[in-house]
């Protein structure tokens, strides 16, 4: 029944004296629409809400399986391997120097077979695992402190961004000749590369924050530790998720750069070392199947962990619509 | 009285008051409208009695526990559902888990919510968005209610409603509510007292008081609101100078 919103406002020409006011503009005369009670008891007013929110509403749609998102990164794959493999067939290269993607399927296989693939790869994603892990109970408890304190933010941020620029590969030396090499060499340089990145995500999720949640927040009386747990950080989620990503390849990368430079000692025989190895033994197909496997978990990594846990978080806050996902 | 006002001002850093001696009473449960021009000082009027700034000069008074306020945009927090949102006040309050639950619930069938609960900010229209926020004010629990334009933002039909709805929430719970606004009508609608404010700086420069007739009849109402309009244009044309 339209007539119902419509009847509260005077109607249109019918005389309501407004100018009679002393002062005001005496010679236009004001006829002025004037709001009053629009519907006739809670019953009423109850139903007009409810079809409004009905109609303003989007319906929930059902999402389905888009077969074009295992597809299309399936058949770029493809392509690939078939471009390298006409370029093998063309023979520019010695086959030694230039192995096609069967031959280093087949070393793949016999190192799958000797066990030692499982054994590289076990130890890497193990470690690079657990710096990363660490780096995170580290650098949230820093990155939340830096971000809320300014004093702590002007001392210390130009010093993390700094060091996030600082190649953590460069601390490889330093690492070697303080703990020798051990598993403390490697899980330093993981440290140095992720944790400054993760606090750099982390702050700058914060930074994103609209202004108006903390006041929010101190209207419905959080306390500063309140406001950082229960506000400050679940806001700051989506920016410091991208840190946590990056945080993550800065670890991976750091891991392998330090598994290639540091061998022997008690440390482990993880990817990069299977990597140098490989060049040791001037054995392209070892070389080439270190680096896939390299690249292969980085992005299994990607699309079994952080990816899931990203298009969660941003549909649930509304933000997917429109995107190229 | 929960909030007096005693020649209050305000300015930020060297510039001109944004107010300057502004005197207001407002008494246990009344419903003030405080009206005003673009620019008046209407909502930093507000965060002084909310206690998010400090005022420059003068002294107020408002309740101890402080006040609820509700922001022109809901100011949901998106990664809660509607009742996450109501029941985080709740529980900054230092309300217990079960009683939260029931709580949280009651609240939303008060603005008339109740099969909504689980939804989350960006799936709810903007007036449901609003009565959220209205719900989540009310779960604070404190006797003074400040509202910076809640329902600026809003179309026409919806926000005709959430008038209903305000008055109908303000009777049912007695709160005492400062309502800001630049829309005279609604200021007509919902006070039952309307303050002016000048603009800079802002002052109180007059008041009338709406009685209960003004919201059925729309002859007397617009007799008001035109009264009300006429006043404030004249304060918006001291500024063409």
């Amino acid at each position: 029944m339209p007539s119902k919103f419509l009847s509260h406002y005077a109607q249109a020409g019918e005389p309501v004296e407004t100018s009679l006011i002393p002062g005001a503009v005496p010679e236009t005369r004001h006829v002025t629409a004037a709001l009053t009670r629009s519907s006739t008891g809670p019953a009423d007013l109850r139903e007009l809400e409810a079809g409004l929110d009905s109609l303003q509403s989007d319906a929930v749609r059902k999402t389905r399986v888009d077969w074009s998102r295992i597809l299309l990164p399936v058949a770029a794959l493809a392509v690939l391997v078939i471009i390298w493999q006409l370029y093998v067939s063309l023979g520019f290269k010695r086959q030694d120097l230039v192995p096609g993607p069967l031959d280093v399927l087949g070393q793949l296989g016999s190192l799958w077979a000797d066990g030692k693939l499982q054994e590289a790869v076990w130890t890497s994603l193990q470690r690079g695992l657990v710096g990363f892990l660490i780096s995170v109970a580290i650098a949230t408890p820093v990155g939340l402190l830096l971000a809320q304190v300014a004093p702590l933010r002007r001392a210390f941020g130009p010093l993390i961004s700094g060091l996030q620029v600082l190649p953590s590969v460069a601390w490889v030396p330093a690492a070697i000749i303080w703990f020798g090499l051990t598993d403390a060499t490697v899980y330093f340089v993981v440290f140095m590369g992720a944790i400054p990145s993760i606090i750099n995500g982390l702050i700058s999720g914060v930074d994103q924050i609209p202004p108006q949640y903390r006041s929010v927040g101190k209207v419905l009386g959080a306390s500063r530790l309140q406001l950082a747990l229960q506000i400050i950080l679940p806001a700051a989620l989506p920016g410091y998720l991208g840190g946590l990503k990056q945080g993550w390849a800065f670890s991976w990368r750091s891991l392998m750069a330090a598994e290639i430079i540091a061998v022997g000692g008690t440390i482990g025989f993880g990817l990069g070392s299977l990597l140098d190895q490989g060049r040791v033994l001037s054995d392209m197909t070892v070389v080439m199947a270190a680096i896939l496997l390299i690249l292969a978990v980085g992005i299994l990594i990607e699309l079994l962990v952080f990816a899931p846990i990203e298009k969660r978080l941003l549909r649930r806050r509304g933000l997917l619509a429109g995107s190229t996902r | 009285m929960p909030v007096v006002l005693e020649n209050l001002g305000k300015r930020f850093g060297d510039g001109a008051p944004v107010l300057d001696d502004v005197n207001a009473t407002i008494g246990q449960g009344e419903f003030v409208a405080l009206l005003g021009a673009s620019g008046c000082g209407k909502s930093t009027l507000l965060n002084i009695m909310a206690g998010l700034e400090a005022p420059t000069s003068g002294a107020l008074e408002v309740p101890s526990d402080g006040a609820a306020f509700m922001f022109q945009d809901a100011a949901l927090f998106p990664w809660l559902t509607a009742r996450e949102n109501i029941e985080l006040a709740l529980k900054l309050r230092g309300v217990g888990k079960a009683e939260r639950r029931v709580k949280a619930g009651e609240l939303l069938d008060l603005v008339h919510l109740g099969g909504a609960g689980d939804k989350r900010p960006h799936e709810l229209s903007g007036g449901m968005r609003q009565r959220v926020a209205l719900a989540r004010s009310l779960a604070q629990d404190r006797q003074l209610l400040l509202m910076d334009e809640p329902f600026a933002a809003l179309d026409a039909i919806t926000r005709d409603l959430l008038h209903d709805e305000l008055e109908r929430i303000w009777k049912e719970t007695g709160r005492t509510i400062v309502f800001v606004t630049h829309n005279v009508r609604e200021a007509v609608r919902l006070g039952q007292r309307v303050l002016l404010l000048s603009s800079r700086p802002g002052r109180v420069v007059r008041e009338w008081h709406v009685s209960e007739e003004h919201r059925t009849d729309a002859g007397l109402a617009g007799q008001l609101t035109g009264e009300i309009t006429a006043r404030l244009r004249e304060e918006i044309r001291r500024h063409a100078k």
